[in-house]
C-alpha cells in the first residue's frame, strides 16, 4: 500500500465530447445485463459504465514537446456470492460484447433461480465539485500559455536554474453505476493536474525541486494566488536551490515536528489503509478487533472525507453507488469505524460508507481512502517547534508505504531540516522516517491550529489499483521516530 | 459457497491475433498519412486476462476480460502529438488520425522528436520463444486448483501460520504490433502465468507477520510446483516472528535478490539517456568511469529468450540489442532512444519502449546484474551484519544519488541469522552503495524482468533505536 506524488499513471489524452456517450445507456439495457449478471445464481450484480476523456501538454526546455490525449470508454462487470467476485469487463460496447462480459462475471455463482427484477431508481447526489465547464472545452493555447507561465517563474527564480519542465494534464470522467438492488448513480469527475520540476545547479553540485496542484477544478483554480502557475514555478526553482547545500541528516530516533497539509502522508500510512474494511474483515490488519479502543493519543481525531469542496480525493459517489461521506475513524485517540465498501459492510453488518473506489471499469472496487486529514489541536506552530531541543522538522515529502499486517511505514521527506534550540537550521538531504502506526500515533505529543488539507497530486495505490487521494494535518510533534540519515550523532 | 463453474460460458473470447493487430496498425498509418501527417508511429495491443485469488481454500475473486487498444503518434512540421484509441470502426480510425495530426499543431517544433532513420530499422523480428501454447489449457478451474493448493501448503505446514491473505494465479496471454512510417512493420505474442501466496501469522504485542513467495513465467512448465511456493511462503513467514528493532550503527549489508531487485531497478533509471540530457541522473558526466565495484557487471538483454522483459523489437522499431551498461565496474553506456540519442550526439541502444498512452522513452528489457562465483550463504559469513529481504518506501533522490529506504530482514552474528528485524532503515548515496559491492552470490534470480543475485556491500548505515 503505498501513496506517491508522482502521479505517472494519468490517461493521456481526450477531446471534450458535445454529448455523453453513457447517455445512451438506458435503464432497459442495464436491466437485462443485470439479469444476465445474475443468471447463474449470483446474490448481487453491479454494472459500471465509465468514460474519461483527458489531455496533457508538457513544456520542456521552453517549448511544448508534446501534447496527448485519449479517450477510454468501457463497462465493467461485478457478480457477487458470498465475499466471491466474479469480474469481466469490456471496452466495446455492444450487445452482444456487454452480455458476454456479464455473463463472464456470472462465472463465480453456478447455481440458483432467477432473481426477481428491481425497479431502477436514481440515486440523488450532492455536488461537492461543481464546475461550470470542463477544462477540456477551452482552446489548447490557452493551456500553453499557463505552461510557459510557469516555465519563465521558474527559471527567473534564480540562475542557477538550468533545467525546468512543467505539465498540465486534465480529465473530465463520467461514471454510471446501476446495481441490483435498484440503485442507479450517475457522476461527472473532472480533474486538473498540473506540475513543474527544475533542476538547479552549482559548482558541480545538482538538485532537483518540484511543485504540482491537483483537485477536481475547471481553468479557473490558476486565478488562486497559491495555485497560479508563477506559484509552483518558484516553489520547484526553491526546493531545488534550497536543496543545493542541504547537510547529511541524521540517523536514529528523534523528535520530529511534521509541518501542516502533506505530513497528513504519515496518517495515510500509520492508520488509514489499515482502516480499510476488507483488512479487518479478512483480520489481516494490526487495527483488526480494536473498535472502540485506544489506538492514538487523545489529541488525535482522524477523519476521511470524501466531500471537501474540489478536493483531489472527493466524490459525489463511489464506485459502487454509495455517495460520499464524511466518515471519523479516530475520535480523540479511540478507534470508531473502517472504511467500508459493500463487501465488507455486509460481513461487519453495517453499511457502506462511500469508500468503495476502482481505478477504472478494468477493476473490481475496493475500500479506499478519499481525503484523509487529523482534525486541528490546540497549540500554536512556532511553540511546537520551540519546544524542540533537537530534531527534525519536516515539510515536504514525495511518498510513502505500509505494511498492513505488522503496521510499519515509511514516508519519504524531500524536504526538511535540522531544528536546534527551538530553531529551523541547515536543510537536510533527503531521509526516510519509519515507524509503527499505533506506535507513532501514541506518540503524538502536540498538536496545532494550523490544519491545512494538500493539494498536491497524491494518488494511492492498493493491489495494483491506483485512486486520486487527499491528505492534510496541523503541524504535529511526535515524541520519537527513527529518522532514517547517514550520519551517527 | 458453492463451486464456481469452469469458464464453459465465458470462453468464446477470440484469442489476440498479432496479425490483425498488425493489420490494424498499418491501416492506421494509412489514415494517418492520408489525414496529413508527415510521419507516423501506431501500436496496437490486444490482451486477455485472468486472475483467479483463493482465501482460505474458498474462491475470492474470478476476473476475465479481454481489451485492445491503440497508440498513435503522429508528425508534423515537427510537431508531434501521442494519442489513443480503442474504437477500431474504421470511419472512428479515420476522424481519430485527423484529430490526431490537427492536435499536432498545439506542440512546437522540435526536429529532435522525428522519427528514426530509414536505415536505423529492424530489418527482421527474431522469434525469441515467448508464446507457450500449453498456457491457453490454464483456465479458471485449473487456477482455482493450483492457488488452492499453494495455499494449503502454506496454511499446513506450520500451526503458527494463523491466517492468510490467499493466493493469487494470474495469466496473460497477449499479441501487440508496431508500425512506423519510418520503414518498419512487426507484430509479436506472448504468454506469461504466475502464481503468489501470501500467509499471515501472529506475533507478540497483537502485530501480524505476512510474508511471500511467487512463481512467474512465460511457459506454464517453467513454474515452480505450487506446493513449493506455499511452503516456501509459510517458510518466509514464520522465520519473521519475534522481529525486533537494531541499535543504530554502521554494519555490513547482504541484499537477497528480492530486495536487490529494487535498487538495480534504480540503477538502470539513472543510467537512461532521458535523465542525462534531462540532468537528472548523478550520472550524467560519469560514462567511461568507476561507478560500481570491479566486480559488477550490468547488461540489458532483450533477446533472452523466453525472458519475461524479452522484446524483439524496440518501441521505435530498431532492433532490439544487448547493452553492456556496467563491466569492471565502470559505466559503459547510457540506454538511448532516438531523442535521447539525438540529444546526447550519439546513435540509440534501441532502448526505447512505448505503451499506449505515450510516446516512446527509455527503457529496459531484462536488466541483469551477472551472478558471482560466491555461493549465496557464504555471504552471510559475517561476524555481524545485517540480510535485508525487504525494501520499504521511496527513498532514492535520482538527481543526487543520496539512498534511503525502509528495511526489513535479519541481523547476522557470528556467521548465522541470529533473529529477524524490522522497522529500521538503510541509507548510503549510491556511489558509495554500488562502489562498496564487495562479494556477489551465485544465485540469479530469473522470474523478473530485474534479475540479480544476492550481493554484499560492505558498509552502510542503519537507523533503528
Amino acid at each position: 500500500m503505498t501513496v506517491t506524488s508522482l502521479d505517472s499513471a494519468g490517461a493521456r489524452g481526450a477531446a471534450p465530447e458535445p454529448a455523453s456517450p453513457l447517455d445512451g445507456i438506458d435503464a432497459m439495457i442495464a436491466e437485462r445485463l443485470l439479469a444476465a449478471a445474475l443468471g447463474s445464481g449470483g446474490e448481487y450484480a453491479d454494472l459500471y459504465f465509465e468514460y474519461r476523456s483527458g489531455a496533457d501538454f508538457v513544456m520542456e526546455e521552453g517549448r511544448i514537446r508534446t501534447v496527448g490525449r485519449g479517450v477510454t470508454l468501457g463497462l465493467g462487470v461485478r457478480v457477487l456470492r458470498g465475499d466471491a467476485t466474479g469480474y469481466a469487463y469490456t471496452e466495446e460496447l455492444s450487445d452482444e460484447r456487454m452480455l458476454e462480459a456479464a455473463r463472464t462475471a456470472a462465472q463465480i455463482a453456478s447455481s440458483g433461480g432467477t432473481p426477481a427484477p428491481v425497479a431502477i431508481r436514481p440515486v440523488r447526489l450532492p455536488d461537492f465539485y461543481p464546475v461550470p465547464r470542463s477544462s477540456l472545452a477551452t482552446p489548447g493555447a490557452d493551456k500553453v500559455a499557463l505552461l510557459r507561465r510557469a516555465d519563465a517563474a521558474a527559471r527567473a527564480f534564480d540562475a542557477r536554474i538550468v533545467r525546468v519542465e512543467a505539465s498540465l494534464a486534465e480529465e473530465w470522467r463520467e461514471v454510471l453505476v446501476v446495481t441490483s438492488d435498484g440503485h442507479l448513480a450517475r457522476d461527472r469527475q473532472p480533474m486538473i493536474r498540473f506540475g513543474v520540476s527544475a533542476v538547479a545547479e552549482e559548482g558541480g553540485q545538482r538538485q532537483g525541486g518540484r511543485s504540482g496542484g491537483a483537485g477536481r477544478f475547471g481553468l479557473e483554480v490558476f486565478d488562486r494566488p497559491d495555485q497560479s502557475p508563477e506559484a509552483h514555478g518558484r516553489e520547484a526553482a526553491r526546493l531545488a536551490v534550497g536543496m543545493l547545500h542541504a547537510v547529511e541528516a541524521p540517523a536514529g530516533p528523534m523528535e520530529v515536528v511534521l509541518g501542516p497539509g502533506e505530513s497528513g502522508i504519515l496518517l495515510h500510512e500509520a492508520v488509514g489503509h489499515g482502516l480499510e474494511a476488507d483488512f479487518n474483515r479478512k483480520k489481516t490488519s494490526n487495527y483488526t478487533d480494536q473498535i472502540g479502543q485506544r489506538v492514538a493519543s487523545e489529541l488525535c481525531t482522524i477523519v476521511d472525507d470524501g466531500t471537501v469542496a474540489n478536493a483531489r480525493g472527493s466524490i459525489n459517489v463511489d464506485d459502487e453507488g454509495n455517495p460520499g461521506q464524511r466518515n471519523v475513524l479516530i475520535d480523540n485517540g479511540i478507534l470508531v469505524g473502517y472504511m467500508q465498501d459493500k463487501i465488507s459492510s455486509r460481513h461487519f453488518g453495517t453499511t457502506p460508507s462511500g469508500n468503495g473506489r476502482r481505478q477504472s471499469f478494468r477493476h473490481e472496487p475496493l475500500p479506499r481512502m478519499t481525503n484523509t486529514f487529523m482534525a486541528s489541536g490546540q497549540d500554536a506552530p512556532e511553540d511546537i517547534v520551540r519546544s524542540v531541543k533537537r530534531g527534525v522538522y519536516a515539510k515536504r515529502f514525495s511518498g510513502g508505504q505500509v505494511n498492513i499486517s505488522n503496521g510499519d511505514f515509511v514516508f519519504a521527506l524531500t524536504e526538511s531540516y535540522l531544528i536546534e534550540d527551538g530553531k529551523l537550521t541547515a536543510p537536510l538531504k533527503g531521509v526516510n522516517l519509519i515507524g509503527n502506526g499505533p506506535d507513532v500515533l501514541r506518540k503524538v505529543t502536540m498538536l496545532g491550529h494550523d490544519f491545512a488539507l494538500s493539494e498536491g497530486t497524491w494518488t494511492c495505490g492498493k493491489d495494483g489499483q491506483l485512486v486520486p487521494v487527499g491528505i492534510g494535518t496541523p503541524t504535529m510533534k511526535i515524541a520519537e521516530i527513527t529518522v532514517g540519515g547517514t550520519k551517527a550523532r | 459457497m458453492s463451486e464456481p463453474a469452469t469458464g464453459a460460458r465465458g470462453s468464446a473470447r477470440r484469442l489476440p491475433d498479432p496479425k490483425e493487430c498488425q493489420r490494424l496498425a498499418e491501416q492506421m498509418l494509412a489514415f494517418a498519412k492520408k489525414t496529413g501527417a508527415d510521419g507516423a508511429e501506431a501500436l496496437v495491443r490486444d490482451g486477455t486476462e485472468l486472475e483467479v485469488k483463493v482465501r482460505l481454500g474458498e474462491t475470492e475473486l474470478v476476473k476475465e476480460a479481454g481489451s485492445r487498444a491503440l497508440g498513435l503518434r503522429v508528425l508534423r512540421a515537427h510537431r508531434a502529438a501521442v494519442t489513443y484509441t480503442s474504437d477500431f470502426t474504421p470511419a472512428a480510425m479515420e476522424r481519430f488520425a485527423r484529430e490526431s495530426v490537427e492536435l499536432a499543431a498545439l506542440a512546437e517544433p522540435d526536429e529532435t522528436a522525428d522519427l528514426p532513420r530509414g536505415d536505423e530499422m529492424a530489418r527482421e523480428v527474431p522469434d525469441l520463444d515467448l508464446w507457450d501454447e500449453s498456457v491457453l489449457g490454464l483456465d479458471v478451474a485449473e487456477g482455482i486448483r493450483r492457488a488452492r493448493v499453494a495455499e494449503q501448503a502454506a496454511r499446513k505446514l506450520d500451526a503458527r501460520v494463523t491466517n492468510s491473505d490467499g493466493a493469487i494465479f494470474g495469466r496473460s496471454v497477449a499479441a501487440s504490433a508496431f508500425a512506423t512510417s519510418a520503414g518498419f512493420s512487426g507484430s509479436s505474442r506472448g504468454t506469461h502465468v504466475s502464481l503468489s501466496v501470501e500467509p499471515i501469522c501472529d506475533d507478540a504485542g497483537g502485530k501480524k507477520r505476512n510474508g511471500s513467495y511467487w512463481t512467474g513465467a512465460r511457459f506454464a512448465e517453467a513454474l515452480i510446483d505450487p506446493e513449493i511456493v506455499g511452503v516456501e511462503a509459510a517458510r518466509r513467514t514464520i522465520a519473521k516472528l519475534g522481529t525486533r528493532k537494531i541499535p543504530t550503527g554502521e554494519a555490513p549489508v547482504v541484499f537477497s535478490p528480492d530486495a536487490g531487485r529494487g535498487l538495480l531497478g534504480q540503477l538502470a533509471g539513472v543510467m537512461s539517456g532521458g535523465a542525462v540530457w534531462r540532468r537528472s541522473t548523478y550520472l550524467a558526466e560519469r560514462e567511461g568511469t568507476p561507478v560500481a565495484s570491479p566486480l559488477v557487471e550490468i547488461i540489458d538483454d532483450p533477446l533472452v529468450r523466453r525472458g519475461p522483459g524479452s522484446r524483439p523489437y524496440d518501441g521505435e522499431g530498431l532492433a532490439s540489442r544487448p547493452n553492456v551498461l556496467v563491466s569492471g565496474g565502470v559505466l559503459r553506456t547510457f540506454l538511448c532512444d532516438v531523442y535521447a540519442a539525438r540529444k546526447l550526439k550519439r546513435r540509440s541502444t534501441g532502448s526505447a519502449a512505448r505503451g499506449i498512452g505515450g510516446g516512446p522513452h527509455v527503457s529496459i528489457s531484462n536488466l541483469i546484474l551477472r551472478p558471482g562465483q560466491t555461493p549465496a550463504a557464504a555471504l552471510e559469513k559475517l561476524d555481524r551484519g545485517l540480510y535485508v529481504t525487504e525494501l520499504m518506501g521511496f527513498g532514492f533522490n535520482a538527481v543526487t544519488g543520496d539512498y534511503s529506504q525502509g528495511a526489513a530482514g535479519f541481523w547476522i552474528e557470528g556467521g548465522a541469522r541470529a533473529y529477524p528485524v524490522g522497522e529500521i532503515t538503510i541509507s548510503s548515496s549510491f556511489d558509495e552503495l554500488w562502489q562498496g559491492i564487495d562479494a556477489l552470490g551465485d544465485d540469479l534470480d530469473t522470474r523478473s524482468s530485474v534479475q540479480c543475485p544476492s550481493f554484499r556491500v560492505s558498509r552502510m548505515m542503519i537507523a533503528g533505536s
